[in-house]
């Protein structure tokens, strides 16, 4: 018996240590072919090339970039347009996905209809093809001579959605966004940890949001510059104002049409999953319909969706990356396009990597946070991973 | 009598109270009936306008396109064969079909419960799989010899689904293997890869395998581009599959293997005769959703320049003479799409219905 255990833990033990020979052997390998590559073309190894200049534009930044800035740069720049497409995608998939998974639990056969079709079509259709088929539909509208306008303000051409600008840089407006979020946080801390009910804190919060506004739009922009231009057909194309690109358009539609198809499922689901007996229970002890579905259906379906929402945004998160496609320089596409300019293949890898795994577990870190925060306390947790 | 005068009237479930149920519950569900009914016919009236009614169907009359208020259909007769068979010779379009029917019908046969064994199944793929590359190759049977530069279309399509399910699902059965092995090199390795693919778009993995790979392989390991993306993309999908799989087999009380081990059955057999069989009947829904999800995703080698069915359709408008004809265009590539997927996702909904009334 004792010969036999030590026969059995002598043979894994060989096994681990080949296996773990050979993906050590197969890493080496790897790292040594890649560096011999690398010397044969004259590039250098290591993280120096991100001081160096690009010497190619991007057509979409939130941070001024241009063909002379540094690489570290424009790889900033395309992450910040991966999360920008990816969370305003996010939000308005959600948005639009409880608006169909409500259409779809409707006990009106119309809306069920309604629901069901706008599902089927456009879950049962890659991602792709419809990025493929909103910037062609985009890019079919009428050129800027003859561009659509609504009130001589705001012009729709193929050159994308043309609006009055606001003299407010974007990174100003992600620096308001990232104020407001730590405001309300802020608030809710307060509110928490104050005895007493704290009735200043909202007001007090909204006024230090428009402060922090005014703040930025003082300080943001250079002091004779107007606060607000017009958009102004100059030639072929328009002056001035505030365009947002087709490309950046028709993946943001492309993300939320198909995101709200997955997400209005699971909505439905969740609240298909609320037990009948407990809604029975409220409507038993009284409660009117929207008391009930505040207080009982509501909190009850979250719960039960969120797993399956974090997974959704993960995946959706990811999938952005399809906006090489259409040409929306998001973080795949700036890497991409580093690699094919530079040659720093191993690096730039690295750092794609490090990019998609700090977003994917952000997204993971914060629906734990929210999951923990719902959770009905004395069961185990619901999201894993 | 007291009992009668207590008992619910029977509901009446003739169509007419259904549809009164269902549609004039209330004077408020009225007029949302009312209005977007109003809403749906008017779409319908729409698309049926501009597809059928108003569309001109054949080349000859594509002169016609320009003044014609609904689709012009030419298009798919021009350019139908572009989009299905990409670049493969016109002489030898019967093969791709073939082809194609062969994988077709190997999916049909599949859903027949007669070939729900772990040896059966793979069989039957293995087989199509090898018809579909015969037909499509050739060099055998006097069938001329077609490269892979020279695949398109919905062939190339079928082929990397297929070939992804082929490689990617005895790959998955191994990584969920090694992930729940009590041997702690094998688990965290198996682990890892599988934690560190899955967070990656499959995009960037399709990247790498492409672009990157034959930078860190010595030249007589590389293959050819299309065989590195498959596998790259069936690593991809043995990562998710393996998760579906090792759910299955934690579903199974572990008392199973501890008999069947007691019962002096080898490894080999405790796996393939009384885990896989039971891990994968019970998640057949997720591995249904699974295919479904790895069916659409084959339209990303598009981006790594293969010409599938999504690619060929881009081209196909991408010229000059048809510019204007792209809503046919994607609409016809999305019918194709939508065809396969929707069947499947049809097909895992009636399992899942019957593995919850415990039938399956």
């Amino acid at each position: 018996m004792y010969r036999l255990l030590q026969h059995k833990k002598a043979r894994s033990w060989a096994l681990q240590s080949l296996v773990l020979l050979v993906s050590l052997g197969l890493t080496v390998s790897f790292v040594v072919i890649a560096r011999e590559n690398l010397l044969s073309q004259g590039i250098a190894t290591g993280f120096g090339f991100l001081e160096r200049s690009t010497g190619w534009p991007i057509n979409f930044a939130l941070i001024e970039v241009t063909d002379r800035s540094p690489y570290w740069r424009m790889l900033l720049a395309g992450l910040l347009n991966t999360l920008l497409v990816g969370l305003l995608g996010l939000t308005f998939a959600t948005l639009f996905g409880v608006f169909v998974g409500l259409l779809r639990i409707s006990s009106n056969l119309i809306l069920n209809i309604i629901g069901t079709t706008y599902v089927e079509i456009f879950r049962n259709v890659p991602l792709i093809l419809q990025a493929f088929f909103w910037y062609a539909v985009l890019t079919h509208l009428p050129s800027p001579r003859s561009a659509i306008s609504i009130g001589e303000v705001i012009f729709v051409s193929n050159r994308g959605l043309i609006l009055p600008a606001l003299n407010f840089p974007l990174l100003d407006v992600l620096l308001l966004g990232l104020g407001a979020v730590a405001i309300v946080f802020g608030a809710l801390q307060i509110k928490k940890h104050s005895s007493r009910a704290a009735p200043y804190v909202w007001p007090a919060s909204a006024a230090l949001l428009v402060l922090l506004f005014l703040l930025l739009l003082l300080t943001g922009r250079s002091p004779d510059s107007p606060l607000v231009t017009f958009p102004e057909l100059r030639g072929l194309r328009f002056r001035d104002g505030f365009d947002i690109k087709p490309e950046f358009s028709a993946l943001l539609i492309a993300i939320t049409v198909f995101g709200a198809a997955y997400i209005g499922e699971i909505v439905r689901g969740g609240l298909l999953s609320v037990d009948r007996g407990r809604i029975e229970a409220g409507r038993a002890l009284g409660l009117r319909n929207f008391r009930i579905n505040q207080l009982i259906r509501i909190p009850l379906a979250v719960r039960a969706m969120l797993p399956a929402l974090a997974n959704q945004y993960v995946w959706l998160m990811k999938a952005t990356t399809i906006g090489i496609a259409i040409g929306f320089p998001d973080y795949f596409m700036v890497v991409s396009t580093s690699i094919n300019q530079s040659g720093q293949t191993i690096e730039l890898l690295a750092l794609l990597m490090l990019g998609f795994l700090l977003i994917n577990y952000s997204i993971g870190f914060f629906m734990n946070r929210v999951n923990s925060r719902l959770e009905i306390k004395g069961k185990g947790p619901l999201v894993d991973g | 009598m007291a009992e009668s005068a207590l008992t619910a009237p029977a509901p009446d479930n003739s169509l007419a109270q259904w549809l009164k149920r269902r549609l004039f519950a209330n004077w408020w569900d009225g007029l949302i009936t009312v209005f977007f009914g109003a809403f749906v016919l008017w779409v319908l009236f729409k698309v049926v306008g501009w597809g059928f009614v108003d569309a001109v169907w054949s080349l000859e009359n594509k002169d016609q396109c320009r003044e014609a208020a609904g689709a012009c259909w030419s298009v798919i007769e021009a350019r139908g064969r572009l989009i299905l068979f990409g670049l493969y010779p016109y002489e030898q379009h019967w093969r791709s079909t073939l082809a194609c029917g062969a994988i077709v019908a190997t999916m049909i046969l599949s859903c027949l419960p007669w070939f729900w064994s772990l040896r059966r199944l793979p069989l039957l793929w293995v087989s199509g799989f090898g018809v579909f590359v015969i037909l499509m190759y050739g060099g055998v049977f006097g069938l001329p010899l077609v490269t892979t530069e020279q695949w398109g279309g919905l062939a190339l399509t079928v082929f990397i689904f297929a070939a992804v399910v082929v490689i990617g699902m005895p790959l998955s059965v191994a990584l969920a293997l090694a992930r729940r092995s009590p041997l702690p090199v094998i688990s965290k390795l198996a682990g890892g890869i599988i934690d560190i693919v899955r967070s990656l778009p499959l995009l960037t993995i399709l990247f790498a395998a492409a672009v990157v790979v034959p930078f860190v392989v010595p030249d007589w390991a590389q293959g050819d581009k299309l065989g590195r993306v498959v596998l790259a993309f069936a690593v991809f999908f043995a990562c998710y599959q393996a998760e579906i799989i090792r759910a299955g087999m934690q579903s199974i009380p572990p008392g199973q293997e501890e008999a069947a081990a007691a019962l002096g059955m080898k490894y080999f057999y405790r796996v393939f005769d009384v885990l896989l069989p039971q891990a994968f009947r019970n998640t057949l829904p997720s591995t249904i959703n699974q295919f479904v999800i790895t069916f659409k995703e084959t339209s990303i080698v598009t981006i790594i320049g293969f010409f599938e069915v999504m690619a060929s359709g881009n081209a196909a408008v991408g010229t000059g003479n048809w510019t204007a004809q792209y809503v046919e265009v994607y609409v016809f590539v999305g019918a194709i799409y939508f065809l396969f997927v929707f069947g499947l996702s049809r097909y895992g909904d009636y399992l899942e219905k019957k593995v919850r009334l415990g039938v399956a």
